[in-house]
């Protein structure tokens, strides 16, 4: 039992964002060298983003130390000796922190679309199996990989200690915006979080914001806001995603259709059968999937191939904007009709996709039922939710904010050495 | 194309009307734990499973006009009812698929207020738990409802009823 045990002497790792990230405690630092943590060195925090900002190419790994960071942090430099914060479970809030994002997988968002899957299922399953992380943590007490599943999972009974890792401000975030402002170069993601770390305030259920640190807040939230437009709802980023959900498509319907893969997709079969173990799923990462689509561009399905070779060589759809009001769905059969005629499979090239469909979320001020809200703390002691005393965040938290693309392969289109006459008809149709 | 917006507009014209955001996140959690083919994502949270893909996908479906919503002020917070537009019938036109059973099955849970439906979809949410266990996890994580233990037992009895409904396609 080492609960509480130190390392003879503290560790740190360079970060571009919080310049050092310091390791104290004996049980983050071998859960950073489990083999379930390092994998996470292999899988971008950003997905498809890189075939937009070049610079995007970081990783889920760096991401987890920011979160451990921040947490320790808040917990060691602010919330220590205050009421409601309960420093027992200092090291479970850490522990956490660190393995929040640990069942992630390749893609993982267009992978769990496909397959049907959930990476959160699979955090919870590295944790509490036989595992690396398992054993590490299993160091602290037989309950405590239990406790830490619990806090990631949201149902641990301390609901302070969850809303650290997940509420509209909480370390994650407050790390994934820093970050990712930093790796894809753009001006809009910055805030002040040394300024929030130091007004936040631990309270029964949640954290809470000292009202004079309001504009820090604000300033949080529109980061929030512009990063979301422009960057992880670009429509390029998206294309590359739209395709790549398509290669996943089309490998598991030809492995269902019998199809004889000249690259043999071992690694996906269980997968594709809908049985897939978690040494299945930690065998994967982003370059083995790299591995078969720059192996599939040789083969002999068209559609397989063809795919591949667009996104290896970043040869991305083009988008339209698409409102589906009843007038264009029509628009989008007759579309989809003359694909068919083209001799262009409209279900792999012809694809509507919508802000619902990305894993992003913006500000919500807690109406009826949905997560909690930011409370501010004011001088009299009072909560008041952040969007009623901020002007700012009262006029975008109140927008609506939706946005419908439509994907197509217009180098096919262009392309009028066949079938001129439809696809003509379709450019027509698709410039409105 | 926008499938997983018709599903969630058939479940809303099976129901009629559905009065506040909750109720309807947790019918929708509901339904998909009874099998029914949805796919938004679900997390806990304070008040029990919610989906911000389903929050997301509502505000999309009354931005094109396909979903009515009407925000009332009740005594200390604000609920909003939904209802399908004339569009929104038109638009689900183009979906001649059905989902046997949802109807029914919607129509019955919109007979059961936000409380007991926030109740039966915790007690979905830790369904892979004993009994005993979910008992305990709910005295924890929703210690400020105060549930009682005949509220869960019924919670229980009605799982069970709309599961076996649901199978032979009608719903309690």
């Amino acid at each position: 039992m080492y609960s509480g045990g130190q390392l003879d002497e503290e560790k740190v790792f360079k970060d571009p964002v919080h310049r050092y990230i310091h390791v104290r405690d004996k049980v983050i630092w071998d859960l950073i060298g489990t083999k379930e943590f390092q994998r996470l060195r292999r899988i971008k925090q950003l997905g498809t983003t890189y075939l937009t900002f070049h610079g995007a190419e970081h990783s889920r790994f760096n991401h987890s130390l920011g979160v451990y960071e921040i947490i320790r942090r808040i917990i060691d430099d602010v919330f220590v000796g205050r009421d409601h914060w309960d420093h027992n479970e200092r090291l479970l809030c850490l522990c956490a922190a660190l393995l929040h994002d640990l069942g992630h997988g390749p893609f993982s968002h267009s992978f769990e679309k496909v397959f049907r899957l959930d990476h959160e299922d699979f955090t919870q399953a590295i944790i509490l199996g036989d595992t690396e992380v398992n054993a590490a943590l299993r160091e602290v007490g037989d309950d405590f990989p239990q406790k830490v599943a619990e806090v990631i999972a949201k149902t641990y009974p301390n609901k302070l200690v969850v809303s650290l890792i997940s509420s509209q401000i909480d370390a994650d975030r407050m790390d994934y915006l820093l970050r990712d402002a930093y790796y894809t170069g753009v001006s809009y993601g910055y805030f002040d979080m040394e300024r929030i770390l130091r007004v936040m305030r631990p309270r029964e259920d949640q954290v809470v914001i000292k009202r004079s640190g309001m504009h820090a807040v604000e300033d949080y939230i529109m980061s929030r806001y512009q990063m979301y437009w422009q960057v992880y709802f670009h429509p390029v980023t998206r294309s590359a995603e739209v395709i790549l959900t398509k290669i996943l498509h089309r490998a598991k319907k030809l492995y269902e259709d019998g199809y004889t893969f000249a690259t043999k997709p071992t690694h996906f079969l269980s997968f594709f059968a809908g049985h897939v173990t978690l040494g299945d799923y930690l065998a994967l990462d982003e370059a083995i999937i790299l591995f078969y689509f720059q192996q599939w561009q040789y083969e002999r399905d068209p559609v397989l191939s063809d795919l591949c070779r667009r996104f290896v060589h970043r040869r991305l759809f083009k988008y339209t904007e698409f409102h589906p009001t009843n007038e264009q769905m029509a628009k989008l059969i007759e579309l989809r009709e003359l694909f068919k005629k083209a001799g262009i499979d409209p279900d792999y090239y012809l694809v509507v996709d919508s802000s619902s469909d990305l894993p992003y979320d913006f500000y919500r001020p807690g109406e009826e039922g949905e997560r909690l809200p930011i409370y501010l703390l004011m001088p009299n002691g009072e909560l008041r939710e952040l969007s009623r005393e901020s002007v700012l965040v009262d006029a975008i938290s109140g927008k609506r904010r939706t946005d419908h693309k439509l994907y197509f392969p217009a180098d096919f289109l262009e392309d009028l050495s066949t079938k001129r006459t439809v696809k003509k008809k379709i450019m027509e149709i698709l410039k409105g | 194309m926008l499938t997983e917006h018709a599903k969630v507009m058939k479940a809303l014209a099976a129901a009629g009307e559905i009065a506040g955001r909750k109720k309807l996140q947790k019918m929708i959690y509901i339904a998909k734990k009874l099998d029914f083919p949805f796919y938004e994502k679900f997390d806990f949270h304070f008040y029990g499973p919610y989906s911000e893909e389903l929050t997301c996908r509502i505000e999309e479906l009354c931005a094109l006009g396909f979903l009515h919503e009407v925000k009332e002020k009740k005594s200390g917070y604000v609920q909003y009812r939904y209802t399908l537009t004339e569009a929104g019938e038109q638009f689900l036109r183009h979906y001649d698929w059905d989902m046997p059973g949802l109807a029914e099955c919607m129509q019955a849970m919109n007979g059961q207020n936000a409380r007991f439906l926030e109740l039966v979809s915790t007690v979905l949410y830790f369904e892979h738990l004993s009994k005993d266990e979910v008992k305990e996890k709910i005295a924890v994580v929703k210690s400020k409802q105060r549930y009682t233990e005949d509220e869960i037992e019924e919670a229980y009895a009605y799982i069970e009823a709309l599961r076996s409904r649901c199978n032979k396609g009608a719903c309690v």
